[in-house]
């Protein structure tokens, strides 16, 4: 049959000045470019996105709200469960807000391991948005490439704290325990090796011309555009604003490490990816650099009210046993007072609000995900766009919904 | 401690703004300013354009609940100068049905962040555009974060195999939550006078029963020691 017949309105003439009325689209909740669970609601003129609205809240867990129920020890796993992408970062923060309540300072064989796992959890989840990017607009081969090596580091994980994703290393006062031996030997050879992939992977994306075509000058935002939505991070830097934590508010060992802080000039899609690539190369350095610098000693502070004794103590002294049983049923109670702490994570600054009435359980604990403001950024990233480039403003905006949606 | 710098800040702040602030403190290195529910918006502009304070990012915006006090809700602005390499934490207090006025004209960001402070904990906020709810369930009842809102909710959804949809049921709890009583016995006793016990130290905090009269005794140290 014809496709004149099949239409049931005649008159309906194709071509010359055909009105195509503005609709609005449901993008998601399942969606393979949507990261989790995104839903998008979109206004769209034609091809154009005229609005864009997501609805997010569907991975809400409350997890702000579990943690006033939990003592400070019960809740630092559900950091893990937040941006499931980069678990260390963010029991980080958590940990350094008790300790600064607290007190507490974390020795330096400690401070030098955290800063280890920190940087390679940001490569981790460098190579997670920059390979799932490169998919969202068309190129599949770094996703499988880099899944591979993301495989390594996540085993590095397991190695030091016995799980790939839900570490629960950091702890108020230091990290749980020491790394194994053959740890380091193995991750410097990773460090070494590593590089070689990035050059591959970058001769696949940086000067591809899909990629490029998909990329440059959508979803440019400019610096003072940035710092009004709350931007940080490397959305924040790819926007040409020099601004990382780890240089201007330095924290743990950040300070006596050498390492630079890539920006971005144009503040696209492709300089938020280049920023990410050449962050890699950075956390690559600056992990070599803890892995030579890191001194013998302690890995977590010797207070017992906060860390629990070693278990070898705990077989011959009672005053151990108490510790360790006080510790694993009330839990430490930390002084009443309020902190605002934050760390550079990978997707930007994470930072705790915590605040505490001198009980063993945190009185509040706000959780402040970068990937939210940068979501809600994505209006106005996206207007005027076409449905095409929404995608790709998704991909660079790095969004884990673990960490939006809490 | 504070740096001179932001103790020069907050004394900056407060000259400047000495209409609208009511104070400032150090919490550890942390300067928290408190104004007044009416006067955020021209503070937070202010922060924003001063040339001392640049604070030019909103970082975060959340409520606090605090069920005891007569202005319940706290809602705490941080900013953050990037130039100036600072924070800053603002402060305002209100009642249970008290309206903030929005931030959003002064920070873009304000927008998600109140819809969040409201769908959490109930705080209007005038004039926000677009002031729904964000993370809760659509049709979602009651505010979550609320101190007096149970922790396990009223309803649950299960997925009913003979209507072929997802219902909500109110929440039936097959064992009881556990919530232990952590805090130890004898450091329970310090806030309290035993009975035939008056003529012990009356500590120094808690339980101001009748034996007052003893005021010599009143500043005894209470002596629960650890372990």
């Amino acid at each position: 049959m014809p496709l004149k017949d099949r239409i049931d309105t005649p008159d309906v003439v194709i071509g010359e000045e055909t009105q195509i009325k503005p609709f609005t689209m449901n993008f998601g909740p399942q969606h393979p470019a949507a990261h989790g669970v995104l839903r998008l609601v979109l206004e769209m003129e034609g091809e154009i996105v005229e609005r864009a609205d997501p609805h997010i809240g569907l991975l809400h867990r409350g997890t702000e709200k579990l943690i006033e129920y939990k003592t400070y020890t019960q809740a630092l796993p559900y950091f893990d469960r937040l941006d499931y992408v980069c678990p260390m970062n963010q029991e980080h923060a958590f940990a350094m807000a008790i300790e600064k309540l607290l007190g507490v300072t974390v020795p330096r064989r400690g401070q030098y391991i955290r800063v280890l796992f920190c940087e390679l959890g940001r490569v981790l989840n460098h190579i997670l948005n920059i390979t799932t990017f490169a998919l969202d607009v068309g190129a599949i081969t770094p996703a499988l490439w880099g899944f591979e090596e993301r495989e390594k580091g996540m085993e590095f994980y397991e190695r030091v704290c016995g799980a790939r994703l839900h570490a629960n290393y950091f702890r108020p006062g230091g990290v749980a325990q020491d790394m194994p031996a053959g740890l380091a030997e193995d991750m410097l050879d990773w460090c070494d090796s590593f590089p070689k992939f990035l050059v591959d992977l970058e001769s696949l994306l940086t000067e591809n011309r899909i990629f490029k075509q998909r990329t440059v000058d959508i979803g440019i935002v400019s610096p003072e555009d940035a710092q009004d939505w709350g931007f940080t991070g490397a959305m924040l830097r790819g926007s040409g604003i020099a601004w990382d934590l780890r240089k201007s508010q330095p924290y743990e060992v950040y300070d006596e490490l050498d390492f630079d802080i890539p920006i971005g000039k144009t503040g696209d899609c492709y300089a938020r990816y280049l920023v990410r690539m050449e962050e890699m190369y950075q956390s690559i350095n600056i992990m070599k650099q803890c892995l030579a610098k890191m001194p013998d000693g302690y890995v977590r502070s010797n207070d017992y009210k906060v860390t629990p004794p070693p278990r070898a103590e705990m077989k011959s002294s009672m005053e151990a046993l108490i510790h360790h049983f006080k510790l694993y049923t009330e839990g430490f109670h930390v002084p009443a007072g309020e902190t605002y702490t934050a760390v550079e994570a990978p997707k930007g600054e994470f930072g705790v609000y915590l605040v505490s009435d001198g009980t063993n359980k945190p009185y509040r604990c706000r959780i402040r995900a970068p990937g939210f403001p940068h979501l809600q950024a994505l209006d106005f990233m996206s207007r005027g766009h076409q449905l095409a480039d929404t995608v790709s403003i998704i991909g660079s905006l790095d969004i884990v919904f673990g960490e939006i949606d809490r | 401690m504070p740096d001179d710098s932001l103790k020069d800040l907050a004394d900056y702040i407060s000259e400047k703004m000495e209409k609208y602030v009511t104070g400032h403190s150090f919490e550890k290195d942390e300067l928290v300013i408190s104004v007044k529910p009416d006067d955020i918006v021209a503070v937070l502009q202010f922060l924003r354009d001063d040339r001392e304070c640049e604070c030019t990012t909103l970082i975060d915006l959340c409520g606090v609940d605090y069920p005891e006090r007569p202005e319940r809700f706290e809602v705490v602005y941080c900013l953050l100068s990037i130039r100036q390499n600072h924070r800053v934490r603002v402060k305002i207090a209100i009642e249970e049905d008290q309206i903030v006025p929005t931030v959003t004209n002064v920070f873009s960001v304000a927008g998600w962040l109140e819809r969040e402070a409201w769908d959490m904990y109930g705080i209007l906020f005038a004039g926000n555009p677009d002031l729904r709810r964000i993370l809760t369930d659509y049709g979602f009842e009651g505010h979550p974060q609320r101190k007096d809102f149970p922790l396990t909710g009223y309803v649950e959804l299960r997925y009913d195999e003979e209507q072929k949809r997802v219902v909500y049921e109110p929440v039936t709890l097959t064992q009881d939550y556990r919530s232990f009583d952590y805090l130890s016995p004898w450091e329970g006793m310090t806030d309290m006078q035993i009975p035939g016990d008056e003529k012990a130290a009356v500590p120094p905090h808690g339980w101001k029963g009748p034996a007052k009269e003893n005021d010599e005794n009143a500043g005894g140290q209470d002596n629960a020691s650890e372990g």
